[in-house]
Order: C-alpha cells, then structure tokens, then sequence
C-alpha cells in the first residue's frame, strides 16, 4: 500500500515525439484511480512507465516515499494485469501463479498456502492445474489478476484488462475488480478507453487527450463539470449536447437569436454550450424549438435525436414519456447549462 | 489422418454406400507408386542383405531373402575390421549417434540463444548481425572446407568428437526458425515476466524453452538426420579409424578388400546400410507428430 507521486513525469520517444506531456498528479494510499481517454492519447504509455516498463525521460516518479525512475519493475513491487492476460501458456493456473513468489526465492509451502487463497478468493480454486488453454476468458481474466493478487503489493495496474471480453462478463469481472480492489484496499491505477467503466469504477478519473490531462476529478465532477469540450464529448454516453452559441447583452443566445439562460459574468462573443441530454425537459415551461427526427427506443428510457437550432442535439427522456417525430418545445434546466470557450475548448 | 478417419466415416455411412469417387482412386494410386518407389530399393538392400557375398557378386540385387542374415549382421555389428582392425559396426554407431546428437543438441542451444539475443535485446546493429548469420547459408560447408580443415587441425582438433561437432554448429537455419517463432511469442508474455522477477536468462529457461518445444522437436529432427549423414567432414577430420561413423564405415568395408582384389563383403555392406537408416527412421517416427506441429502451429 502506498502513496504514487509523478512530478511532471513525461516521455519523449528518441525520434522526438512526445507520447506524454509532463505531467503531475499524486495517488492517495487505497485509491483506484483510472486513466481514461481515446487510443493513442499516451494513457497506456503512462501506466507502463509506473509499471517501469517504459523509460521516464523527464521528471520523477515515486512509489511510497522511494523515487523509482531507475528500479527495475521486479523491483517496484507492483503487479500489473495485462490486456491479453499474458499468461504463461505452458504453466498451470498453480504455477502461473505462484511464478513471481518462485523468482522471489518463496519457500514452496508458502507459495501453496498463497496461491490458495489467492485462487479461493477469485473462484480458481477448480481450476489450478488446467493450462490457460483450457479457460475461458473470464477465467483467465481471473488467473491475471491472482497473479496479480498473490504477490500482496504496494500497487496494482491494469492495462485494459476487460476489453477481450464480451459485454456482459465486462460488467460482471468490473464489479469483481472493483470489489476486490476494495477488500484488499491495494492502490490501483485502471487504463481503459471505455468511459463507463472508467465512470462506474473509479475513485477519481484523470482523462487525457493528447498526451496532456484534460481533467482530474471524481466521477460526478468529471461528468456535471467537465473541465473542457473535449471532456464533455468524451464522457458520458450519449455525450453531453455541444452546440454554437453568443453570449450578447449578458444573455446566452443561440444563432437564431432565441434566449436560453442568463450568462453572469461572460464577454460577449461567441461560446459552445454544453448540456446533458437527461438536464433537457421536454413541454412544461418550455421556450426552445427541438425537432425530433428519431426516437431511440432504450426500454429504460428514451433518446430522441434531432436538431435544436439548426445543430444536432439529443434529449432523454423516461420510458413514461410517449414522444413522437416532429417539433416540440423543450426547457434547459439553467443550472446544468456549462459554457465553453470555442477557441481552447475550456470551460468558462 | 486419413487412416484414421476412414474406417469410422465408413461405419456411419454403411447404410447408403458411397460411389467411388476415381479421381480419389487415381491419387491414391499416385501415392502408393512414390511410396513403393521410395520403399523398393531399401527393401531390397534389406534383402540382398541377408545373402552372402559370392551370390550377390554373381546375380546382384535380390528380391528374396537367404540364410546369411544373421551371419551378416553380426559380422557388421561386431567383426573388427579396417585397415588397423580396430573398429567394428557398434563403435562407428557409437560414433555416428554422438555426432548426430550433438550435432543436433549444439545447433538448437547455439541458435536459440543467437535468435534470443537479436529478438529481446537492444542490439547495436542487431539485424545486420542477422543478416550476416543469414547469409551464411550460402557459405555451405563445402566452400570453406580447406579454412575450416586448417583451423581445426591447428587447434588439435583433428580426430576429436568436438572438431568432429564444433565447426559445424553454428546454423543459420536454425537461427532463423527461432528467431521467427521468437518474434510471433507476445510481448506482453516477456513483460510480464520482467515484473514477475523474471531476469532474462530465467525467462529464456522457464518461459521461451518451454514454449518452443514443439519448434526443438521439429530442428532436432532436421539437425539429426543432417548430422547423422554427414560424410565429407568426418572423412576430412577423421583418419582414426576408431573415429569413424557408420556412413563412412559403409565404403570402409567394400573398399578395403577391393584394394585386396578379393570380392568384397557385400552382405555386410548391405547389413551396415540398414543399420545406419534405423536411427534416424526411428528418430522421425517417434518425434513426427511433435514435427509437424513445430512446423505449423504454435502453442502460445
């Protein structure tokens, strides 16, 4: 268990590209912090420099209160779960796990008991002398973090871990993790690229875009602040509606010249406007022309797409709420209305 | 394969018997005249074998067995012959089985520890390295045999097993069928490792040999039977008859009674002959299954 502490930590490739900006942020003992953002924003390159896989080529990173940049990965006590498991294909479960406590000289009747119970808690207890081979996937998924588990260390990291598996096991083995990150209270760093199961597991989220932090925040801060447009369009799904808008006279127009809320404080010129699809209220008090050109029919609730001022634009509604194609008046709620500046993409 | 799937494709199918399908008919003939082609002539040196030397000087090679069989092969096996007298069928065994051996345990070690160097480390210059092990393929042992003779008798190593195995370890081949299977191992499997504590010569022994077992098999095959059959290298480094391996053994035995304008022992020759392509038939047999996996399959 320990503390994680990059202090603009950053790589640059020897051809000059720069997969990571330098970066800083600190990991409170027993956090499960997930990375998050599209391919090749340098999330993955993150984690593997923690992991020591990947040089630091500028900045420092610490584990507890000891600087790693030069351990070697044995070395760090972490474990790390691999996408594709990475399993020794010619090993047992038994000896795919126990394989890091045999390096570390364990006397064998300790890596027994280990594994035992490090199999017992993941439900392998069946499976310990099958060959990865003869698992499914969720089973493997399950030798990988034993592995992982077995060796009781300061730090876990998981490189995508679940996206080999279909939909439904995804949402079984994220509450598993989760669950097991809990118990045994470890500190976690989770890459995915799936921002519901960065939503669903996190203590905090950091997304990246580009090699550079977007934002860093809990889940619910990530999601009712985004910190920019980026952000916004990135989590949640449906994204959060993003449409061009001026503030003029101290309100929020749109291009049409319809008012939709007070703007405080905001220069005139131009703005994106950012709202979550369920902060849109359909009839009532409405003031907003919305055209419906589809309905989604969810079973739990309702997506209707259309245009609102001309821009795409998605409301959800209740599964009570009978709709139909054609237009409507629709309420913004005023306080879920969040201001963009369209030039750097940063809230306002 | 088809052996096997034949006899139970028939039960389920009995009811509705199935045409004859000709074209089958036609490759089948095809295959039994190439397997009696290949199969004849060793058939009748195994039965020329058992005849003595008057008859198969006078009628040549026999379709039929006689009653020398057992004389022939015991006097290959177990007579002293040669020039010294010194050297008899079980010791060129002896011989030939250490040179195959390890001429086939040396190439793998030396290729695959070659092909995990350029596969998983840094290198300077770590594919040009490959190129040049590559490109030895067309520097056979043929065309350097004067330097390589020279070498080996300047070092002593002339009528040693190691001057018999050393200078032709090294092996391209094997180096590049390593390094293939090397490239397709995922990266992940050796990453993993690292932070399981494993350094690169535990990962190499607990994780990579063991992986390409079946690709061990399969060169082990290859290296045996080339090795097995090497003449002209043996016949340079060798004059110690006590040195000799059963391939050069077989010409020992005709030729020293030629010079003698005796007839020579055919028979015995013959017996020789079988006796040298057992190791390596039986070596096929028992590794082929393992064979044709290494060659195309892996089991990551």
């Amino acid at each position: 268990m320990a503390t994680v502490t990059l202090n603009a930590v950053g790589k640059t490739y020897p051809n000059g590209f720069e997969a990571v900006k330098p970066t800083s942020f600190t990991i409170t003992d027993g956090e499960f912090v997930v990375l998050v953002g599209p391919s090749g924003c340098g999330k993955s390159t993150l984690l593997r420099m923690v992991a020591g896989l990947e040089e630091i080529t500028a900045g420092t990173l610490s584990i507890g209160d000891r600087e790693v940049n030069d351990v070697d990965p044995a070395d760090r006590d972490i474990a790390m779960v691999f996408q594709n498991y990475a399993l020794y294909p010619h090993m047992t479960v038994r000896k795919n796990i126990g394989y890091g406590l045999k390096n570390r000289g364990t006397p064998a009747s300790e890596i027994d008991a280990k594994v035992r119970e490090a199999a017992s808690m993941l439900n392998l207890s069946e499976l310990l002398d099958r060959k990865p081979s003869q698992l499914s996937g969720g089973q493997r998924q399950r030798v990988a973090m034993g592995r992982a588990v077995v060796r009781d260390p300061a730090l876990f990291l998981f490189d995508e871990p679940l996206s080999n598996l279909d939909a439904k096991l995804r949402n079984q083995m994220r509450i598993e993790i989760k669950a097991l990150q809990r118990r045994l209270g470890v500190t976690s760093i989770y890459v995915t690229h799936d921002q519901v199961e960065a939503m669903t597991m996190a203590d905090r989220i950091i997304v990246l875009n580009a090699g550079k932090i977007e934002q860093i925040g809990t889940p619910a801060e990530i999601y009712h602040n985004p910190a920019s447009v980026f952000v916004a369009s990135f989590m949640g799904a449906p994204p959060m509606n993003l449409i061009e808008a001026r503030v003029e006279a101290g309100e929020v127009r749109m291009n049409g010249g319809t008012t939709i809320a007070q703007a405080n404080g905001c220069q005139p010129g131009p703005v994106h406007l950012g709202i979550r699809p369920e902060d849109v209220e359909l009839g009532g008090e409405g003031q907003t022309p919305f055209d419906i050109a589809l309905v989604e029919e969810l079973g739990a609730h309702r997506l209707l797409h259309g245009q609102l001022g001309g821009q795409p634009f998605t409301v959800h509604v209740a599964k009570e709420v009978d709709v139909a194609a054609g237009p409507t008046m629709v309420h913004l709620k005023p306080d879920a209305l969040r201001l963009f500046d369209p030039d750097t993409g940063k809230a306002l | 394969m088809t052996e096997i799937s034949q006899p139970a494709a028939q039960a389920t199918t009995r009811p509705a018997r199935r045409p004859i399908k000709w074209s089958r008919v036609g490759d089948h003939a095809i295959l039994i005249a190439g397997a009696l082609l290949m199969v004849l002539p060793v058939f009748m040196i195994f039965a020329t074998s058992s005849h003595d030397r008057i008859e198969v000087a006078r009628t040549g090679l026999q379709f039929g067995f006689s009653d020398q069989l057992a004389v022939n092969y015991g006097k290959a096996m177990f007579e002293k012959g040669g020039f010294t007298d010194t050297v008899d069928g079980s010791l060129m065994l002896m011989n030939s089985m250490i040179l195959g051996l390890g001429f086939a345990f040396g190439k793998i070690i030396i290729s695959m520890m070659a092909a995990y160097a350029i596969v998983y480390f840094r290198l300077r210059f770590a594919t040009l390295a490959f190129w040049i092990i590559f490109t030895t393929l067309l520097l056979p042992l043929e065309v350097r045999i004067l330097p390589s003779y020279e070498a080996i008798q300047r070092l002593g190593m002339a009528n040693t097993y190691s001057g018999l195995i050393i200078p032709l370890i090294a092996s391209a081949t094997g180096t590049f069928f390593f390094r293939q299977f090397f490239r397709s191992v995922p990266e992940e499997l050796g990453e993993a490792a690292r932070i399981d504590g494993a350094g690169p010569v535990k990962f190499f022994i607990d994780i990579l040999v063991p992986l390409s077992r079946t690709m061990i098999a399969a060169i082990f095959i290859i290296m045996f039977v080339f090795g097995w059959n090497q003449y002209l290298w043996p016949t340079m480094i060798t004059t110690e008859e006590s040195m000799f391996t059963l391939v050069r053994g077989i010409k020992q035995i005709t030729q020293g009674v030629v010079d003698s304008n005796d007839i020579p022992e055919y028979g015995q020759a013959l017996a020789l002959s079988i006796i040298a392509i057992i190791p390596p038939v039986l070596i096929v047999l028992f590794f082929q299954n393992w064979f044709v996996k290494g060659l195309t399959e892996s089991d990551k």
